[in-house]
């Protein structure tokens, strides 16, 4: 209706219903709150995606302006200038060209500065303001730089840059009204003029920099104290002694978090997929149906669901370690280790994080800005053994490794083999890494820089968010492969059907497909069943713990044993320890492909690191059965 | 000290390298490819600005260089290119 009254009229039509869209972004350089803000501004209303064809990924949410009207805010990856020399900087200066594919060029920008180094960050304003889109400056941090005794003149910066100026603190919420605002015009704002300082050669980063600090200097900036906290902390956190010893701790304490603290809540998830499973098993008529939806459906997508507070819990982690600035510094103490084995100190958190789970990690590498080093931590970072291991690991070594104690209670022969089974991945990291850096992944020398921010407390509101968003990926793929596998599985074990009666497990299409691999795996001390693991464990690796379940469940002979009992059974010791091998080494993980193959952008690295990982799992697994063979 | 001053700078001019911590310096020049020497300017390290070398990794490298309000740290190998006046 409005929108027929021609521009006169001031509201803007709800995103849904126009036509155009209408698009804000938000500018910055790193470290200026620009996630802050965008979540102010979108809270849950958002999600990330991805530009067709590019990795860098970006964020797109609706704001809330007056009259329930709503605006598109693509939050952009941080950037010091627009030169495009990095994918982020390509893809920052496209968007704001409007040459981005499947975005609209936007209404607006946002300009995003920390106030308390205001004369550097200024710099940016340069190639934004030559742009000539609408742009608001948003001075943030306000209360670090008045805390600190330090000013600027807002209105006067106004003047002098021709374009509104606010400041506001992200992180408080003062002055994000401004802010609104803004946003509530965003349509309809005219081009800013020129800055009364005329713009620099934008190639020319002294020149910039000086126009930036005249800028400053014009507008009675006054620089704020030194970040004392940030000094003191430093102090401690990269003391010689005690820095690596609290990095020590930290690794610990997110081990520590991952396996015990996860453990009672992962408990809880596990007896509630079992209840609510009964429930429905006593609610149903005894039918196919049933038996799909309980023990297909109901356990295969329950059995992954089990590791979402583990992943929940990781973010966590991760989060209030970015978010305090901390992760910058564990980076630094970690990077002369980390460049030993080709490597760099940014590669670190991804690869811890690939002990919870590769995809997160491998999503995690995204900090990494030297191509070639992320490539190799993407391609190592499945070698970590992450949770969906671990049922697989404990399973087999409950029905193997008899407990017995090693070094008192609390170490015992069942810890020390999964402790092995962890060291055993990380090797095939680390000559993996070197392989790769001395050969196709040759570092191009770009040099290592790690920018140290300052310290500062994490906000609830964005830690809660990027949980709930890793949760909403997580749960999308237990919905969709995960639940896509379970049914398969579960059709392929009750088929071909004879004389109306479900077949038993060998005569199956399944059992088929188990006998037809059994030469190539037999090596390796696998019979057909462990076959049948194998082959839907390509889907996930904790679904051969289900589908074995099912694999022994059906079969009549082996329904009174119990799983392990039926694992020693079917099993040699040779065959255990080939199995616990195979599953340390083999990238048996589809969501891991799929983010491999999104993260480059292409199918080629996701289809050697399979090829490779495969192999290198079958050649050890087969010396594994053949060396644990000669003494049992 | 002078055999180690010798290994880092090979009779070459004063750098990054040489400063101790708290010790301040004015930068001459980035002897680096283009797009490099940019990266590191955009972040601070500018010729005829002051550096300020800060805390290190244990067992001294990367160092953590103030420049321009900032803390950006740098591997030694990084750091030996950026010449001291």
């Amino acid at each position: 209706m409005d929108d027929c009254h021609g521009p006169s009229v001031a509201t803007l039509p709800p995103p849904e219903t126009s036509g155009k869209q209408h698009v804000v972004a938000i500018v910055g350089p790193p470290n200026s709150g620009k996630s802050t803000l965008f979540n102010r501004l979108t809270g849950l209303r958002q999600k990330v995606a991805n530009f067709p064809g590019v990795t860098v990924e970006h964020r797109m949410g609706r704001a809330k302006l007056d009259h329930h009207r709503e605006i598109y805010v693509v939050d952009l990856p941080g950037v010091y200038s627009l030169q495009p020399r990095t994918e982020d900087e390509r893809v920052t200066h496209d968007v704001l060209a409007g040459t981005m594919k499947g975005l609209p060029k936007p209404d607006a920008v946002m300009l995003i500065l920390d106030s308390t180094n205001l004369s550097r960050h200024l710099s940016l304003a340069a190639p934004i303001l030559s742009l000539g889109l609408p742009t608001l400056v948003i001075l943030n941090m306000a209360d670090d730089l008045h805390g600190r005794g330090g000013d600027v003149d807002a209105k006067e910066l106004s003047k002098q840059l021709n374009t509104p100026v606010v400041l506001i603190s992200a992180s408080k919420g003062t002055g994000v009204e401004k802010v609104i605002e803004f946003l509530n015009g965003a349509p309809k704002h005219l081009p800013p003029k020129p800055p009364l300082l005329q713009l620099p050669v934008l190639q020319d980063v002294p020149k910039v920099r000086d126009w930036a600090a005249n800028m400053s200097r014009r507008t009675n900036f006054r620089a704020p104290a030194p970040p004392l906290w940030t000094r003191r902390l430093d102090g401690i956190f990269l003391h010689p002694v005690v820095g690596p010893l609290i990095f020590l701790l930290v690794v610990i304490g997110v081990f520590q978090t991952i396996f015990a603290g996860a453990r009672p809540l992962m408990d809880a998830v596990a007896a509630a997929i079992q209840t609510s499973g009964k429930w429905i098993e006593a609610a149903m008529p005894d039918t196919p149906l049933r038996s799909l939806i309980v023990d297909g459906v109901w356990s295969g997508v329950g059995s992954v669901i089990v590791f979402l507070p583990q992943i929940l819990l990781l973010f966590l982690f991760i989060g209030v370690l970015e978010d305090s600035g901390y992760l910058a510094r564990a980076a630094l103490i970690a990077d002369r280790t980390m460049a030993r084995i080709g490597l760099q100190g940014k590669s670190f958190i991804p690869l811890l994080s690939a002990y919870a789970c590769a995809v997160p990690a491998i999503m995690a590498t995204r900090t990494i800005e030297n191509k070639r080093d992320r490539i190799a931590t993407i391609l190592i970072a499945p070698f970590m053994t992450c949770s969906a291991r671990l049922p697989v690991y404990t399973l087999v070594i409950a029905a193997f490794i008899p407990e017995k104690p090693l070094l008192g209670l609390f170490f015992g022969t069942r810890a020390a083999a999964l402790l092995g089974l962890y060291v055993l991945g990380f090797l095939a990291a680390i000559i993996t890494a070197r392989l790769l850096k001395s050969t196709v992944l040759k570092s191009t020398r770009a040099p290592f820089i790690l920018e140290m921010p300052p310290y500062r407390w994490p906000t609830v509101t964005s830690l809660i968010l990027r949980l709930i968003d890793r949760a909403r990926v997580f749960l999308r793929r237990a919905g969709t492969v995960i639940l896509a596998v379970a049914i398969v599985l579960w059709v392929l074990a009750h088929l071909p059907l004879h004389a109306g009666k479900a077949p038993a497990i060998g005569e199956s299409i399944a059992g088929m497909i188990g006998h037809a691999v059994e030469p190539v795996i037999r090596p390796l001390g696998f019979n057909w069943k462990i076959g049948i693991g194998l082959i839907t464990s390509l889907a996930a690796r904790e679904v051969i713990v289900g589908t074995l379940g099912t694999i022994y469940g059906i079969e009549g002979t082996t329904q009174s044993m119990g799983l392990q009992a039926a694992l020693r059974h079917d099993l040699t010791p040779g065959g255990a320890a080939a199995l616990l091998v195979f599953f340390a080494f083999a990238m048996q993980c589809m969501s891991t492909v799929a983010v491999v193959r999104r993260e480059t952008a292409g199918w080629r690295w996701p289809i050697i690191q399979f090829a490779y990982m495969t192999v290198f799992a079958y050649v050890f697994a087969f010396f594994a059965n053949r060396i644990v063979s000669l003494w049992f | 000290m002078q055999m180690r001053f010798n290994k880092s700078a090979p009779a070459g001019p004063r750098n990054l390298t040489a400063l101790k911590k708290g010790e301040s310096a004015i930068l001459e020049r980035i002897d680096m490819s283009d797009i490099d020497a940019q990266r590191l300017m955009e972040l601070g390290f500018l010729p005829g600005h002051s550096v300020t070398r800060a805390h290190s990794a244990p067992g001294g490298d990367p160092r953590v260089f103030r420049v321009d309000g900032s803390e950006v740290a740098l591997r030694r190998e990084t750091a030996v290119h950026l010449i001291l006046r």
